[in-house]
C-alpha cells in the first residue's frame, strides 16, 4: 500500500532527445493537471534543429510544470523532479535540480556509448554522483517493450511509446486522472488504431508500474486551486494571440486577412489561424516577409483586418511596408514573437530585445502603437485592445509578444460572450469636403477632430475613388504635395495621432503604500516579476510593482506614478531598452536596470534577490 | 467582404453608365518628361478602360515606385502608390480579399525585375488575377540614369562608366519560366496594339503579365526605335496573331532543334512555317517564341505569347474560406472554439 502525501506544489520537467516525444509529454501532463484545478505555468526547451544528432546535449529537449493549489506566476525556477529518458537529458538537466529532488531515469539508454557521447567517464547510476537526489532507475524502453509484446506493433513503435509508460508513471506518482489521455491518443492516431492501443496500454503500463513496483512507496496529491468561478481552460501565448485576431474580426465584423511566412516562434499563430477558416479568415503563406505585410496591407485598404505575424528578423525585413502603413494610415496589426537576436541568434530561445526596433525601427518618422502580452492569455485581450487602437486610428500597431509567451501555457478563465468589445468600423461613404470651385469631394486626409484618424473609403465606394501613396500627401486632400510646411504639418499630426491614442491608466500595486521602490516591467516578465514581489512582501520588504502592457503611447498617468517613488527597477531581457524610453521620456526618474539576455526567462529567486539589493543598498 | 460592406450600388453616388476616356482622367497634372512613352500608353488606358464596362471604383491600380509608378495618380479609380518592388504584393492581398475589383498593377523593369523580382514571379506562379503592366524602358529613369536589369551588357551609364557587367534579364523568358498563364508584348507607340493586349489581358482570369516598350527620351532614348522606325520595323518587328502562320517582312519563323528560327520565307515550304497558337499548354513554345530576340531587338515578337487557363489563386483561397464558412454564426462559433478540447469548471 502506497503512501499519499499532500503537497501544495510541484515543478517537474520532462526530458529528452529531441525525438522522444518530451513535447507531447509535457502537454498531455499539463492537460491533466489542468483538469484536475491545479493553478499551473509551463515552459517548453527545445532545440532549434529538428533532430539534433541522437543522445546529444544539443539535442535534448524538454517541458517544465509548475503546478499548485494556489494561483502561481511563473514555470518554476528550480525542478524538484526531472524524468530524464536519457544521460544526454540527465547531464543537461541536473544543473537545475533542487538539492534533494527525484528523479527518474531511463536506464536502457544509459549505454557506454551514450555516456561517452556526453562526456560521462563512468555510469552516474552507478557512482556516488547523484547521492544528493532521490533517483529511480526504471527501464522504460524495456518495460514498454514488455507490456506491448501482445501488440501488433513493430519492436521499433513499441519503443516509441516509452514517453507514454513514463507518463503514465509521472501521473501515477501524482495522481493524475489518465482518461483524457487515452481520448486524446485515439484521436491523434485515428487512422493507425494499433498504434493509439499502443500508446494507450504504455500509458496504463506506466501508471501500474508506480503502483506495483516498490521503488514508489509514495505518491503525491496537489489539491486544486482556488481560482475564480468560470470555465477554464489551459492555453498558449501562440494560441491565444491567433484566437484573439478570430475574435477581434468577429467583434469588428470585418474578414481577417493574415499575410505571413513561416519563422519561429510565430509559425504556430499561422497553423492556428489557417484553421479557422470558417470565421472568414483567409490566410496567405507569403513568398517572404515582406510579401506578408504587404498582402495584409492591400487588404486592409480593401476593408479587411490586415494581420502579419513574425519575429525580430522578419519584421525587420517589413519595416518599409509599416512606414508605408503609416503614411497612408490604414489599419494594420503587426505581431512580433520575440526571439533572441541578433540575426537568426538563439531561435528558440526568448527575448525582449525588439522593443526599440518597435519604436524606432523605421525611416523618417514613424510612430506606431506598440502593446505587449502579459501572460500567454493576455495574448487574447492584447489583440482585441490592439485591433480597438488600429481600427480607431488607422494605424499599424505592433504586438511584443515573445517565445516565452508564445510556447508557455496557463489556465484562461474563458471570457463570456458579451465580454467581447463592440469593434464596429463606418466606413467612409459620401463626400466630406468641398473643393476650391465648391463641388462636393472627398477628402481622403480629413482627420476626425477627436482621434486624428482619416476617413477608410474603401474600393468599390461610388464616388470616393481616390489615390494614395508614400509621397507626402496635402492635408485634407491627400494630393501629391512638396510643400514644407505642409510636411511639417502632417509629421507633427502623424505623431500627435499616436500621441493621444486611448490607453488605461497604469495600475500601481502597492499594498502598503509604504514602498521607495517600484519595480516596473513590460511583457512576459510579469509573471517572474510578480512571484518576486510576493516573495519580498512574505519576507516583509515593501515594493510597489506596476506593468507596462502599454509601451506607445505609455498610459496618461505613467509619469505620476514613476514620481512617486525614489527609484524605479526595470527588470528586462535586453540591455535595457524600457529603461531607455523611459529615461528619456521621464528624466527626473531614477531607473535602476536588471538585465540578462539567455534566451531564457527570469527566475523570480534572482529578480526577488536584485529587487532587495535595490531595496536595501540603492 | 459582402458580408459587411453593402453592395456598391446600393449608395446615393452612382457613377455614369457609358464612361469615356476623360472619365479616367484625375484632377492631377500629369508630370513625366515631354516625349516620355508613359503620356502615350497613359492615354491608352485611359481610352481602354471604358470597354471594362466596370464602374470607376470598381478598378483599382497599385503601383511601386519609378516613373511609370506615378500612373495610378493620373487615374480616376482607385490607387495606391505604394513601395519599391511590392506593387504585385500588397495587389495580390486586395485581389485575394475583394473578387469585386479589377485589379491592375504598374511597374518597370526596376521596380519588377529587380527589388521586386520575387513578388512578380510569385504572383505568376500563383495566378493571382491581377493585370501586370511592365513599362520596360531598359534603364533606371526615376534616379536619373543607372542601367536597368534588362540593359543590356556594356551600357555605359552613370553607375557603369566602362559599361554595364550584368546579363540582362528578357522578361517574357522570366515570366513563362514562373508558369504564368499570360503573356504579352507590345510597344508604347501603338495604341491600336496596345488596347489589343490590354482588352485580351482584362479578360484573362488570372495573372496577366504584359510588357510594354517604352521609350526613356531623357536617359535611354530610341532603345526601342528599331521596332518603331518605318524603314526597319518590317524586319524586326514580328506581330503575332492567334492562328495565324508568323511571318513578317519577307521572313518567316520555322521549328528549329529545341527552338524556333527566323528564316527567309523563299527557303521555307509554308507548311513548316510555325502557326502562332496561345493556348499551347507547354510553355516551352512561349519560350522560344520570347528568345527570338534579345536585346539587339533583331527579330521581335509582339502580341499575346501566351493564353491558358489554370485555376486562379484568389479564386481558390476563396473558394476554401467560403466552404468553412457558409452557414457560420461567427459569435456562436467563437464560444465554441474557446471552449474546445479539455476545458473544466471552477465554482
Amino acid at each position: 500500500m502506497n503512501t499519499v502525501r499532500q503537497l501544495d506544489r510541484v515543478v517537474i520537467r520532462f526530458a529528452g532527445d529531441s525525438g522522444d516525444g518530451m513535447q507531447l509529454t509535457g502537454d498531455r501532463f499539463t492537460a491533466e493537471t489542468a483538469k484536475l484545478g491545479n493553478d499551473l505555468s509551463t515552459l517548453p526547451n527545445y532545440p532549434a534543429e529538428i533532430r539534433a544528432p541522437a543522445g546529444t546535449l544539443p539535442g535534448v529537449s524538454s517541458f517544465q510544470i509548475h503546478f499548485a493549489d494556489t494561483d502561481i506566476l511563473t514555470p518554476g525556477d528550480q525542478p524538484e523532479v526531472l524524468i530524464a529518458m536519457n544521460p544526454a537529458a540527465l547531464k543537461a538537466n541536473l544543473g537545475d535540480l533542487k538539492s534533494g529532488g527525484t528523479i527518474v531515469v531511463n536506464t536502457d539508454e544509459f549505454t557506454k556509448r551514450n555516456l561517452t557521447k556526453v562526456g560521462y567517464a563512468a555510469n552516474p547510476l552507478e557512482d556516488d554522483s547523484l547521492d544528493d537526489y532521490q533517483v529511480h532507475p526504471v527501464a522504460l524502453a524495456s518495460l514498454t517493450i514488455a507490456a506491448l509484446a501482445e501488440h501488433e506493433v513493430s519492436k521499433k513503435d513499441a519503443e516509441r511509446s516509452k514517453n507514454m509508460f513514463a507518463l503514465g508513471l509521472v501521473s501515477w506518482m501524482y495522481s493524475r486522472p489518465t482518461e483524457a489521455t487515452e481520448e486524446f491518443l485515439r484521436g491523434k492516431f485515428k487512422s493507425k488504431p494499433a498504434i493509439a492501443e499502443a500508446n494507450i496500454a504504455a500509458l496504463k503500463a506506466g501508471w501500474n508500474y508506480g503502483e506495483t513496483a516498490e521503488a514508489f512507496a509514495v505518491r503525491f496529491e496537489v489539491p486544486p486551486a482556488k481560482l475564480k468561478a468560470g470555465n477554464y481552460r489551459n492555453i498558449t501565448g501562440n494560441t491565444a494571440l491567433a484566437w484573439g485576431i478570430t475574435a477581434a474580426g468577429v467583434a469588428s465584423g470585418l474578414p481577417v486577412f493574415l499575410g505571413a511566412y513561416p519563422i519561429t516562434p510565430a509559425s504556430d499563430i499561422l497553423h492556428e489561424l489557417s484553421k479557422h477558416k470558417r470565421f472568414g479568415v483567409t490566410t496567405v503563406q507569403a513568398e517572404d516577409e515582406i510579401a506578408a505585410v504587404g498582402a495584409a496591407l492591400g487588404a486592409s485598404w480593401g476593408g479587411s483586418l490586415g494581420v502579419t505575424t513574425s519575429s525580430g528578423p522578419g519584421i525587420a525585413l517589413k519595416s518599409e511596408t509599416i512606414s508605408l502603413a503609416v503614411s497612408l494610415e490604414l489599419p494594420l496589426l503587426v505581431v512580433d514573437v520575440q526571439r533572441a537576436g541578433p540575426s537568426t541568434g538563439l531561435p528558440t530561445k526568448t527575448e525582449q530585445a525588439d522593443l526599440l526596433m518597435a519604436m524606432f525601427g523605421r525611416h523618417g518618422e514613424a510612430p506606431i502603437a506598440i502593446l505587449a502580452p502579459q501572460s500567454p492569455s493576455d495574448c487574447f485581450d492584447i489583440m482585441l485592445e490592439a485591433a480597438r487602437i488600429a481600427l480607431n486610428y488607422r494605424t499599424p500597431v505592433m504586438v511584443l509578444s515573445d517565445g516565452y509567451i508564445a510556447n508557455g501555457a496557463e489556465p484562461w478563465r474563458l471570457p463570456e460572450p458579451a465580454d467581447l468589445p463592440d469593434l464596429s468600423v463606418e466606413f467612409a461613404t459620401e463626400f466630406n469636403g468641398v473643393d476650391k470651385a465648391g463641388e462636393p469631394v472627398f477628402l481622403p486626409y480629413l482627420r476626425d477632430p477627436e482621434t486624428l484618424a482619416r476617413p477608410w473609403a474603401l474600393p468599390g465606394t461610388p464616388g470616393l475613388q481616390h489615390r494614395i501613396g508614400g509621397i507626402e500627401k496635402a492635408d485634407g486632400t491627400g494630393d501629391i504635395s512638396y510643400d514644407p510646411e505642409n510636411h511639417d504639418h502632417m509629421v507633427r499630426t502623424r505623431a500627435a495621432k499616436i500621441a493621444g491614442v486611448e490607453v488605461p491608466d497604469l495600475e500601481v500595486d502597492d499594498p502598503a503604500g509604504d514602498a521607495e521602490v517600484l519595480v516596473l516591467g513590460w511583457g512576459s516578465t510579469w509573471g517572474p516579476i510578480g512571484a518576486a514581489v510576493r516573495g519580498l512582501r512574505d519576507k516583509g520588504v515593501p515594493i510597489a510593482r506596476a506593468h507596462l502592457r502599454y509601451l506607445n503611447p505609455m498610459p496618461k498617468n505613467t509619469a505620476e506614478i514613476l514620481a512617486r517613488y525614489e527609484r524605479v527597477v526595470v527588470p528586462e531581457m535586453n540591455l535595457g531598452q524600457l529603461a531607455l524610453l523611459l529615461r528619456g521620456a521621464f528624466p527626473g526618474t531614477d531607473v535602476v536596470g536588471y538585465n540578462k539576455v539567455r534566451g531564457l526567462p527570469f527566475t523570480s529567486n534572482e529578480l526577488q534577490d536584485a529587487l532587495e539589493e535595490v531595496i536595501k543598498n540603492g | 467582404m459582402a458580408d459587411t460592406v453593402k453592395a456598391a450600388g446600393s449608395v446615393a453616388l452612382d457613377a455614369p453608365k457609358k464612361l469615356k476616356a476623360k472619365d479616367f482622367k484625375s484632377s492631377q497634372e500629369v508630370r513625366w518628361c515631354p516625349g516620355c512613352g508613359d503620356y502615350a500608353i497613359l492615354a491608352a488606358v485611359q481610352s481602354f478602360l471604358p470597354e471594362l464596362g466596370l464602374e470607376r471604383e470598381k478598378i483599382a491600380f497599385i503601383s511601386g515606385i519609378g516613373c511609370s509608378s506615378r500612373f495610378p495618380y493620373y487615374l480616376n479609380t482607385y490607387g495606391i502608390h505604394s513601395i519599391h518592388g511590392r506593387a504585385p504584393a500588397i495587389a495580390t492581398g486586395l485581389a485575394v480579399s475583394r473578387p469585386d475589383l479589377s485589379v491592375w498593377v504598374v511597374t518597370g523593369d526596376g521596380d519588377a525585375l529587380s527589388i521586386g523580382g520575387n513578388h512578380l514571379i510569385h504572383a505568376l506562379r500563383r495566378n493571382v488575377n491581377l493585370k501586370i503592366l511592365l513599362f520596360n524602358n531598359r534603364i533606371y529613369g526615376l534616379t536619373k540614369g543607372q542601367y536597368s536589369p534588362t540593359s543590356g551588357s556594356g551600357t555605359l551609364t552613370k553607375s557603369s562608366p566602362m559599361g554595364s557587367i550584368d546579363a540582362p534579364f528578357n522578361p517574357l523568358s522570366l515570366a513563362l519560366g514562373s508558369e504564368a498563364t499570360f503573356v504579352a508584348r507590345t510597344l508604347d507607340s501603338d495604341r491600336a496594339h496596345l488596347q489589343s493586349v490590354l482588352r485580351a489581358a482584362a479578360e484573362h482570369e488570372g495573372s496577366a503579365f504584359v510588357e510594354i516598350y517604352q521609350n526613356c527620351p531623357i536617359f535611354n532614348d530610341g532603345a526601342f526605335e528599331v521596332l518603331k522606325n518605318p524603314e526597319t520595323r518590317d524586319e524586326s518587328l514580328i506581330r503575332l496573331q492567334d492562328g495565324e502562320p508568323i511571318a513578317f517582312g519577307d521572313k518567316v519563323v520555322v521549328q528549329s532543334g529545341y527552338g524556333l528560327q527566323v528564316k527567309d520565307a523563299s527557303e521555307v515550304d509554308a507548311a513548316d512555317v510555325v502557326v502562332h497558337k496561345t493556348d499551347v499548354d507547354d510553355p516551352a513554345y512561349g519560350f522560344a517564341l520570347s528568345r527570338l530576340s534579345g536585346v539587339a531587338l533583331d527579330h521581335t515578337p509582339i502580341g499575346v505569347f501566351r493564353n491558358v487557363k489554370r485555376p486562379t489563386y484568389d479564386h481558390g483561397v476563396r473558394t476554401q474560406v467560403d466552404e468553412a464558412a457558409t452557414g457560420v454564426d461567427r459569435k456562436e462559433a467563437l464560444d465554441r472554439l474557446l471552449a474546445s478540447g479539455d476545458t473544466w469548471t471552477v465554482l
